[in-house]
């Protein structure tokens, strides 16, 4: 696995760019926040203190409650776990569905190409947030249908990539040599064609990263994603929207949390993207 | 000759395909739907009398292919059906807000093409200076910062702090002062992102086509700088430029649908989500349908126009 064993090297790489080491620091504290949200947090995401409602920021609570007293800094640290419970799953499905579709595109009889690549493009000709909203107004918004739609919007992206990948390195000389050798269609796929790939699929991951969380938080700022009490960045947005009279301050900070996150992933996803392959951008 | 007309009658197949598509994903979203029909329509407060009288005015006693027939043959004569609720056609419902959208997604794009393009410019013949960092990096906060938050802090700060602009809808219609002062903070909001975006793209594919040999050339034959940059560089540069805003027009619209939640402006976006909370159905397949017809008929008009401004895109395979 190329990107896999430098993996040390590339994160130095990452870190070395001025945007990047801002981006790492966000990822990683983004990521601290939601493996470990319960000794992150200062308090129970869920717990009602009506009597301090709308409060400022004090050392009790750091950035202040929500409209029925909730601590608002545990509600952003809880809302990192669903934001990233959400990108997981609908990057792994896309990256795994895609890849398999893709490489089957490139790989196999030329009679499956034409099929998937039109695929690629009719889903591609979605406008996917319409689509969501379409998906939700027949089954009700979910957490899950929001994961499904988001993966089945960025299925063509890593098809298209892995696709374009197989083509390249389908006929280099040293798989030429292994078919020599008689090894078999599927060791080829797994031991040659899948590492040679996985480079270019983990960077478009990381730069599509922001896309999933911002669609999601999208989704659950109009109501119709992840549904309250549970805390996303989404929700709190949508609460403190809906109480903007009585206070600015809940609405102000969970808009910013989610604006800082979806920086630091895209700055984090383009250095990625640099460090791994420079040639990925046009020469920045 | 032969290979333009291929190209072109390959891109109209494909944009019915995508349009076909749709319509049968709507239809089998609405034969999805769980629970009885009827009562997912009007309501369960409804008279049975009234259920079953219902059911055979919207057809809903017949089998699905017949129904999907009728769904499919109506949209071909543009026949959205009847809004329920108010009993209008659907077309004139859709018709009543789409103008507001428009002006919307055509004002941001306009304002990302105009302040863009020129910064694009410019970072590209001046590579490496300070400005071209920062152009470099707040094009990239300008991108990852989701559009509705843009709205959110706009509002904040515009409309609510300052008190400078007017909060919240679109205006009364024809007071057209009113209207594009309730368009500007939506505008900004929606299209700051895409100033950044198309500066970028427009540096990447201008430095590309400034180190190509008949630039090289024009300049050596001492033509000004301007008109080398401006004229012959740009047109080569426009091309990657129109190919990735026909595919954003989808993201814009997305986009658009929330930042006129935020603001309360009327439009496909709020029609969207109206019809979602009421259950409206033959107002949201209507709605749906022309945010992916107009999506699909642009990125349609930019694949051609492109392939006007650059020959050499016919000759590929347009399946890519």
């Amino acid at each position: 696995m190329t990107i896999l064993s430098g993996s040390g090297r590339t994160a130095r790489a990452v870190a070395s760019r001025p945007g990047g080491a801002l981006g790492l620091a966000v990822v990683a504290a983004i990521l601290v926040a939601a493996l470990a949200s319960p000794i992150v947090a200062t308090h129970d995401p869920d717990a009602l203190d009506i009597l301090h409602r709308f409060a400022g920021p004090s050392a009790e609570h750091w950035l202040g409650t929500d409209h029925l007293g909730r601590d608002l800094y545990s509600r952003l640290v809880f809302g990192a776990r669903v934001a990233m419970e959400v990108a997981l799953f609908a990057i792994t499905a896309a990256l795994v569905g895609g890849t398999l579709l893709g490489t089957l595109a490139a790989s196999v009889s030329a009679g499956w190409e034409r099929p998937i690549l039109v695929l690629f493009d009719v889903i591609s000709s979605f406008p996917s947030l319409v689509l969501a909203l379409a998906a939700v107004a027949v089954f009700g918004p979910s957490t899950l249908l929001v994961m499904i739609v988001v993966a089945a919007t960025l299925l063509p992206h890593f098809g298209r990539v892995a696709r374009a990948q197989v083509l390249g390195v389908r006929n280099a000389p040293f798989i030429e040599a292994e078919r020599l050798l008689g090894a078999s269609e599927t060791r080829i796929v797994l031991h040659h064609l899948l590492p040679n790939i996985a480079g270019p699929l983990i960077v478009l991951a990381s730069i599509d990263l922001p896309v999933v969380i911002t669609v999601e938080a999208g989704l659950s700022f109009i109501g119709l994603g992840v549904r309250p009490p549970l805390a996303s960045w989404g929700t709190l947005i949508y609460d403190g929207y809906a109480y903007l009279s009585d206070s600015k301050l809940p609405v102000a900070v969970a808009s910013a949390a989610l604006g800082i996150a979806t920086l630091g992933f895209t700055l984090f996803g383009e250095a990625l993207r640099d460090a791994v392959d420079p040639r990925l951008d046009g020469g920045r | 000759m032969r290979g333009a007309l291929r190209y072109v009658g390959a891109r109209f197949v494909t944009t019915a395909l995508v349009v076909l598509g749709a319509m049968l994903l709507l239809f089998a979203l609405t034969a999805l739907v769980p629970g009885d029909p009827a009562t997912a329509l009007i309501g369960p407060q409804a008279t049975p009398e009234y259920a079953r009288r219902f059911i055979v005015e919207m057809g809903l006693d017949q089998p699905w292919w017949r129904r999907l027939f009728t769904f499919l043959s109506r949209l071909l004569v543009g026949d959205l059906g009847t809004d329920v609720l108010s009993g209008r056609p659907v077309i004139q419902v859709v018709g009543a807000v789409l103008p507001y959208t428009f002006a919307l997604t055509g004002a941001s794009i306009g304002l990302a093409l105009l302040l863009g393009v020129p910064l694009g410019c410019y970072a590209a013949t001046h590579r490496g200076s300070t400005a071209d960092g920062l152009l470099a990096f707040s094009s990239v906060t300008l991108i990852a910062i989701p559009s509705f938050v843009i709205a959110i802090f706009l509002l904040l700060l515009f409309s609510i702090y300052l008190d400078w602009l007017p909060v919240l809808g679109g205006g009364e219609p024809g007071n057209w002062v009113d209207g594009g002062k309730r368009l500007i903070l939506p505008t900004v909001a929606l299209g700051v992102g895409w100033i950044g975006f198309v500066a970028r793209l427009v540096r990447t594919s201008m430095l590309e086509v400034l180190g190509e040999n008949h630039i090289r050339t024009s300049r050596a034959y001492g033509l000004p700088d301007r008109l080398v940059v401006y004229k012959y560089a740009l047109r080569n540069a426009c091309i990657p430029t129109l190919a990735v805003l026909g595919v954003g027009i989808g993201r814009l619209l997305g986009g658009a649908v929330l930042v006129e939640i935020v603001f309360a402006r009327p439009g496909l976006g709020r029609l969207i989500y109206d019809a979602i909370s009421t259950r409206n159905f033959a107002v949201l397949q209507g709605a749906v349908l022309v945010v992916v017809v107009a999506f699909v008929l642009t990125n349609l008009l930019v694949d051609l126009s492109y392939s006007v401004i650059d020959p050499r895109i016919r000759r590929q395979d347009p399946v890519r």
